[in-house]
């Protein structure tokens, strides 16, 4: 005869096997929605191009091999792709200026509006989801109407006579900074907003009455505690920084390529799709390793203050 | 608005879209964007009662890859010279015939029987045009008749060029002014293509599409340009001017082809038909603002591109114009590598 500990037992594991088959169709469906455009990118990869675009489905390693070496046009030795490194650290150089760039901006802005009345709380919560309701083109046209050099700064700036000559701001990678900040500061106030809304002041004052300065309670109670929205924000700047495409090419002038457009260019005009996909797939392993380096090391120090 | 007004207004719209229901067919034209003029496209739906859609692309190669994946629902497409060749060779389109349909006497003798598509067996002409340099005066006062605006770019205009980034008419217009020809795979004229152009990006300010706005608000002195684009800013502001190149220009055509597997076939040659009619290639052309390679079409043109220089190429400058070509892929692989590392 059972117990009454094993009929429990028994109708929990029913529980959990009824809880995965009936959560199977949704799970099935996420899982190959993920994994089946990825697959078909990896695949397309190790096929060799198409004459005027598409693939000729033969196995070829040249994609993954011209991702990072390449032969000289002219004297045909092979060495490192350098054009390729060059725009990958362009692109990574620039997220990641621009993830400092909305971590200054942002953190006082978040600190700010979690100090804030409950009320109001909302109502600024509510301002700076505004910019959301755009699309991000027309957000970054704006952008460039102020910037350019019959923009408003420069106008401004000419009719005071503070200036002679316009200011060249417009197709300058301060432009692109600019722009990107813009369009990804929300991403990285809302997350610290997040957490340092629910920040016990009460730990500010009582380090305040052990006489610490201004600083170390930022430095040691804040910060320590709205670090998990601090690393969420970064991640979610970073990576979308990384990919960036309409910025840079509209404020940036489209000299200097991105990854995005290095990418876009083997799917077009290069008509070399296997690279476009080998190069996708680089830049996917790049951030997954550069993701789990940060989030241990984040992880890690945050014990130490924790 | 009172009630009764609005019930007028509603009952109207209501009779308005049971007309449409009501059209013998459609027509669904897959074109480049900003390319199609409304009025041409109202005309001939109300004569073969017809409900014409338009869906735009950006370029040849978004709408290669798109049609060759099928079951895009489209009756018509426009590619130019240079991919019309693939689209038949891969058998994208249908064979429609368009050199035995009622209207082709029309069509001007030099387009008549080009090399992309001999005999008109697949294609119509939509527009043609050229490819050239654009200059403001007011910024530079010098000839300009040379790509060495682009390539060896004068003081004046040192760091104020912009250059479309179509990767195929950059390398043409540079090919020419070192004096190889075009599609070329010679090491040593490729080899001075690549030093001329990492040399001279340093004076140019930008590579982007968008011209007419940048060259009319002076963000750009100059640019490399189509030339329909550069009527639109000389006409905005007459010091602009457009330039035929002394070392050789391209010349391109976008062409009207209907798909194999368009579901609208009579309708799609109706159209092909339709354009080819002097006073409706007029409209077109009012709207993009390119030639048309319809003969007779000139009496219906707009004022203002009945003799403008961009539109009617001068007769001294006409023997250096040079239909582009599509290059072997070989030859394309090695133009891609000097582009990547020209915007490296």
């Amino acid at each position: 005869m059972a117990t009454a500990e094993e009929v429990a037992k028994a109708a929990e594991r029913r529980d959990v096997r009824d809880r995965w088959l009936l959560s199977a169709p949704a799970l099935l469906v996420i899982f190959l929605a993920a994994t089946g455009p990825l697959l078909i990118v990896l695949v397309y990869s190790f096929l060799t191009p198409g004459s005027y675009g598409d693939v000729k489905w033969q196995f070829s390693p040249e994609a993954w091999i011209s991702v990072f070496l390449e032969r000289d046009i002219f004297d045909d030795t092979l060495s490192i792709a350098a054009a390729h490194v060059t725009i990958f650290l362009r692109s990574i150089k620039l997220s990641v200026v621009t993830t400092i760039a909305t971590l200054v901006l942002g953190f006082p802005t978040a600190y700010f509006m979690a100090t804030r009345s409950e009320k109001t709380r909302d109502l600024w919560l509510f301002l700076i989801t505004i910019p959301f309701w755009t699309n991000l083109l027309i957000r970054t046209f704006a952008v460039l109407q102020i910037i350019r050099n019959e923009g408003i700064i420069n106008t401004i700036l000419l009719k005071l006579g503070i200036i002679s000559a316009p200011i060249q701001i417009l197709y300058t990678d301060t432009a692109i900074l600019i722009g990107m900040a813009y369009v990804y500061l929300p991403l990285m106030v809302l997350p610290i907003y997040a957490s340092m809304e629910k920040l016990d002041f009460r730990l500010v004052e009582a380090g305040y009455d052990l006489y610490a300065s201004r600083f170390q309670v930022l430095r040691r109670i804040i910060f320590p505690l709205v670090k998990p929205g601090v690393i969420a924000g970064s991640i979610l700047v970073f990576i979308p920084a990384l990919g960036a495409y309409v910025t840079p090419s509209v404020l940036g002038g489209g000299k200097n390529m991105m990854l995005s457009n290095l990418i876009e260019l083997q799917f077009g005009q290069g008509r070399n799709w296997p690279l476009g996909s080998a190069l996708s797939i680089a830049v996917m392993i790049i951030v997954m390793v550069a993701l789990l380096a940060y989030v241990r090391n984040a992880g890690r120090s945050g014990v130490r203050h924790g | 608005m009172n009630w009764k007004t609005t019930a007028t207004a509603m009952g109207l719209a209501l009779l308005a879209s049971t007309g449409l229901a009501r059209a013998d067919g459609v027509l669904n034209i897959y074109n480049w964007g900003n390319y199609t003029s409304p009025d041409v496209i109202k005309k001939f739906e109300a004569k073969y009662n017809v409900k014409v859609t338009i869906t735009d692309y950006d370029s040849n190669d978004t709408a290669l890859a798109k049609v060759r994946q099928g079951g895009t629902g489209f009756d018509i497409a426009v590619p130019s010279q240079t991919y019309v060749p693939i689209w038949i060779k891969e058998g994208l389109i249908q064979e429609t015939d368009p050199g035995k349909m009622e209207n082709f006497k029309n069509v001007a003798p030099e387009w008549a029987n080009p090399d992309f598509d001999p005999g008109r067996k697949y294609s119509v002409p939509w527009a043609w045009g050229t490819i050239g340099v654009v200059v403001n005066t007011d910024a530079y006062k010098g000839p300009a008749d040379s790509w060495g605006i682009i390539f060896n770019t004068p003081d004046e205009l040192k760091g104020k060029v912009n250059v479309v980034p179509e990767m195929g008419d950059v390398m043409f217009a540079a090919i020419k002014y070192v004096g190889g020809q075009q599609c070329t795979d010679d090491k040593a004229v490729l080899k001075k293509v690549r030093d001329l152009l990492v040399a001279a990006k340093p004076n140019w300010i930008a590579m982007e599409y968008n011209t007419i706005e940048k060259m009319g608000a002076g963000d750009f002195k100059a640019t490399s340009d189509w030339n329909g684009s550069a009527l639109r800013q000389r006409l905005a502001n007459p010091a602009i001017h457009y330039n035929y190149p002394k070392e050789g220009f391209g010349l391109w055509s976008d062409n009207v082809v209907v798909l194999k597997e368009a579901k609208n076939v009579e309708n799609a040659k109706l159209f092909q038909n339709f354009i080819m009619d002097p006073e409706n290639a007029a409209g077109l052309s009012a709207f993009h603002r390119y030639a048309n390679a319809i003969t007779g079409s000139d009496k219906y043109m707009p004022a203002d591109m009945k003799d403008a220089p961009e539109v009617i190429i001068p007769a001294a400058d006409k023997p250096r114009g040079e239909l582009q070509q599509m290059c072997s892929p070989e030859t394309q692989e090695i133009y891609t590598k000097i582009w990547t590392e020209l915007q490296k």
